[in-house]
């Protein structure tokens, strides 16, 4: 807590005569652009900007994308309609509706007639994820999403719901335990995309 | 530094009557009567024991139900001391005018603009009290606790904001016709959407007036609607080209209040993404300054380093921008395995660029003619306006929160405090490069520290257990049920917490009353104090050193506005 902390002084130096003169100067920085330029011509190993949608960018496995809606073995959701997601969204983007589950076992007894998320609501930030007590939502790494009607965004169980086996790639943010499932790649990794993605 | 008891004996000895301290709390807090108010705030500035020179933020409270319903919060700091304190001042619904410290602080200008705006508190003695962050048709006061938050009030054309001389035709000496003009609101050098009013007389701006709000996103009103974690994500789109700062800000003022602290290796994680984002911010400050004076080069190798940051936020947070990564008590997520070898990579990636940007601009005299002696102002001047951060040290005056009162075990690195005394536009640019030069020493030294270790704290009562146990124990499961559904239990009790942002000192006054959800928070962003004195400094300057001047500032309209 001390009142004078280290400083370190960096008040501009005067300039000097060839400074002064200006064109030596800029023949120094036309030389930094120069060896910039030549770079990139001849010995370039990667850019950071990206050629989108022609090539795409790599995320990691913990980019929050789409949400996924998990599915059991029978193609049921496995969400049991606990509105924990509902509660935990900072945004009130989640609508669940309960129902009764017809089914013998006493573990499920619910699940949701109505899930619907209001993608354009949604600020991504994973809490329902985070909320989720049954593993029932995750997110994927779909951030490219397009609507032509407001109505459009709000994404219903037939879109949220993935019946068919996750596949590692798609996955993204997702509850974690053990050994942290997220690695960086510098430089940015790229891959082809198609104007359709 | 005086110790609190020596602040609370000085203040008692001077003022025997009309002020009362109040028991506990982070810091030392004074209960004033409106009417010993400007007194005492002379003598608080003036005293030299005391010496509280900035005025760090002014900000309304209302407690509906107490006889007096509304107080004025006061956060004062002594930047030759090193020490802080808070006054209150209570007022009644029905007469809510108290005296306005403009006269003593400048500072105080639109931070109590900001307290008319939101609370309807009157500062008797305000040159210009007017709405500030809503637009003049806004009938209300939206903090106000019985304030409906639905509804929406239409800005017709005509209503808008106008500063009065603004109307007036003038003639300069020689006869001259003066114009008034617009800088703004949406214009490729207001970063943001600012709007600036001047006068100019040929090109010299003479007078000048400045509207913000154009960004109000009603955070605050926001935050004492949502749990204690639900505010994270909003804190994101505070300063957005650092929002990792927010979150550790916001966060360790919420620990603070309940009284936990986030693991070690939470806070080592903390302060390193924390440097990466400062250096981050300073890049983007500085190329768009540039760019703004005509040198689009340094700006695009800049983004090179920036883009690669945002890489290592995006594989530990998973978002780049609204990253939502910290968490009350620690850190939502570990970081990847090669988080260390990636941030060694970012350190050896940064200083070549920095030097091919330094040897094209440090030197260039383009560059030095259009900013040196533009948009000069003093220590004890930018002081006078409450100013921090990168800003005020280029005038002289070496505070940096980061030094003077550590948090995450700054006071444990090696890192200097970079000054300049000039104090113009020129300083400011030198210091923030020197700035990103010690934030990335400061990086190296942590990584060597970085050991593995639990990333939150397991006091359940505000951090969600961790996910395993909450599938496989009853206890677990319980804890995160009520976290999510009722919030985290914040005992009673307010707090002022401060981090040095990327702009200066980075405020969170929070009031809890022990519910799930803040009772109030009002954030003091770095740049309102610095923006509002941008119309001063203007006059006397071309039109040209305006986008000179206000790219040096930094001036983030997402933290600005709110």
């Amino acid at each position: 807590m001390s009142s004078t902390p280290e400083v370190i002084v960096c008040d501009p130096k005067p300039m000097g005569l060839l400074q002064r003169l200006y064109v030596i100067e800029v023949l120094k920085g036309l030389g930094v652009t120069l060896r910039h330029f030549l770079g990139n011509v001849f010995r370039r190993t990667y850019t950071v900007t990206v050629e989108w949608p022609e090539v795409k960018r790599e995320y990691s496995e913990r980019l929050r994308g789409r949400h996924i809606l998990v599915a059991r073995e029978d193609g049921s959701p496995r969400c049991v309609a606990c509105y924990m997601c509902e509660e935990a969204c900072p945004a009130d983007c989640i609508y669940i509706e309960a129902e009764e589950r017809d089914s013998d076992s006493v573990e499920f007894e619910k699940r949701p007639k109505v899930f619907e998320i209001d993608l354009l609501r949604c600020v991504y930030c994973g809490f329902c994820v985070d909320a989720c007590p049954k593993e029932a939502i995750i997110m994927s790494r779909v951030h490219e999403m397009t609507f032509t009607t407001r109505d459009e965004s709000v994404a219903g169980l037939d879109v949220l719901l993935q019946k068919k086996p996750l596949r590692k790639e798609d996955m993204g943010y997702r509850p974690y335990y053990g050994k942290p499932h997220s690695h960086i790649e510098l430089p940015i990794p790229v891959k082809p995309g198609g104007l359709l993605g | 530094m005086a110790t609190r008891d020596e602040i609370v004996a000085s203040i008692r000895k001077a003022f025997p009557e009309g002020v009362r301290l109040l028991d506990g709390g982070d810091l030392p807090t004074f209960v004033v009567d409106r009417a010993e108010l400007l007194r005492l705030a002379r003598h608080l500035k003036d005293d030299p024991g005391l010496d509280f020179k900035l005025l760090a933020d002014v900000c309304g409270a209302d407690y509906a139900g107490r006889e007096e319903r509304f107080e004025a919060v006061y956060h004062l700091y002594s930047v030759t001391h090193g020490h802080r304190i808070r006054l209150k001042v209570p007022v009644r619904e029905d007469d809510p005018v108290l005296p306005s410290v403009y006269g003593v602080w400048r500072a105080a200008d639109w931070f109590e603009r900001e307290a008319f705006d939101m609370f309807g508190l009157r500062f008797d003695g305000h040159p210009n009290l007017k709405r500030i962050l809503c637009h003049p048709a806004f009938v209300g006061h939206p903090l106000r606790k019985d304030y409906e938050p639905g509804q929406r009030w239409l800005l017709r054309e005509g209503e808008q904001d106008e500063p009065v001389w603004a109307r007036q035709p003038h003639e300069d000496d020689d006869h001259f016709e003066t114009q008034v003009i617009n800088l703004g609101p949406s214009h490729p050098a207001t970063h943001g959407t600012l709007r600036t009013v001047v006068r100019l007389d040929g090109e010299i701006i003479t007078q000048a007036e400045v509207e913000i709000g154009y960004l109000h996103r009603c955070f605050e009103k926001m935050a004492e609607r949502h749990t204690w974690k639900q505010v994270i994500p909003y804190t994101d789109r505070l300063n957005y080209c650092s929002p990792m700062i927010n979150g550790v800000g916001y966060c360790l003022a919420v620990e603070k209040l309940a009284g936990i602290e986030a693991p070690p290796r939470a806070q080592l994680i903390r302060l390193i993404l924390s440097e990466l984002s400062r250096i981050m911010d300073h890049i983007v400050c500085i190329g768009a300054n540039l760019n703004d004076l005509g040198a689009m080069t340094p700006f695009l190798y800049m983004y090179k380093a920036r883009e690669e940051i945002y890489s290592i936020l995006e594989a530990c947070a998973g978002g780049r921008l609204t990253i939502s990564y910290v968490r009350v008590g620690g850190l939502a997520n570990d970081v990847p395995g090669d988080f260390v070898e990636a941030v060694r990579w970012i350190l050896r990636r940064v200083p070549p660029l920095m030097n091919d940007m330094e040897k094209l601009i440090t030197r260039n005299r383009i560059f030095r003619d259009r900013t040196e002696g533009v948009g000069v102002i003093a220590g004890a001047e930018a002081l006078d306006w409450g100013w921090t951060g990168p800003c005020l040290r280029a005038s002289g005056i070496p505070y940096d929160v980061r030094k003077a009162q550590p948090y995450l075990g700054y006071e444990t690195f090696d890192f200097k405090v970079p000054i300049a005394t000039t104090g113009d536009t020129f300083a400011r640019y030198i210091v923030r490069v020197e700035e990103v030069r010690q934030s990335l020493h400061i990086i190296e030294q942590a990584l060597e520290r970085l050991q593995p270790g639990p990333i939150i704290c397991d006091e359940h009562h505000v951090a969600l257990p961790p996910k395993e146990q909450v599938y496989t124990e009853m206890e677990a499961l319980i804890w995160h049920f009520k976290l999510i559904m009722e919030g985290a239990r914040i005992p009673a009790g307010e707090v002022y917490g401060f981090t040095e942002g990327a702009n200066g000192e980075l405020g969170y006054y929070i009031v809890s009353d022990g519910g799930g959800k803040p009772y109030r928070i009002k954030v003091r962003p770095p740049c309102f104090a610095i923006f509002q004195a941008y119309p001063h400094m203007l006059v006397g300057h071309m039109v040209s050193d305006s986008v000179a001047i206000l790219g040096s500032f930094n001036v983030i309209a997402g933290e600005l506005d709110r």
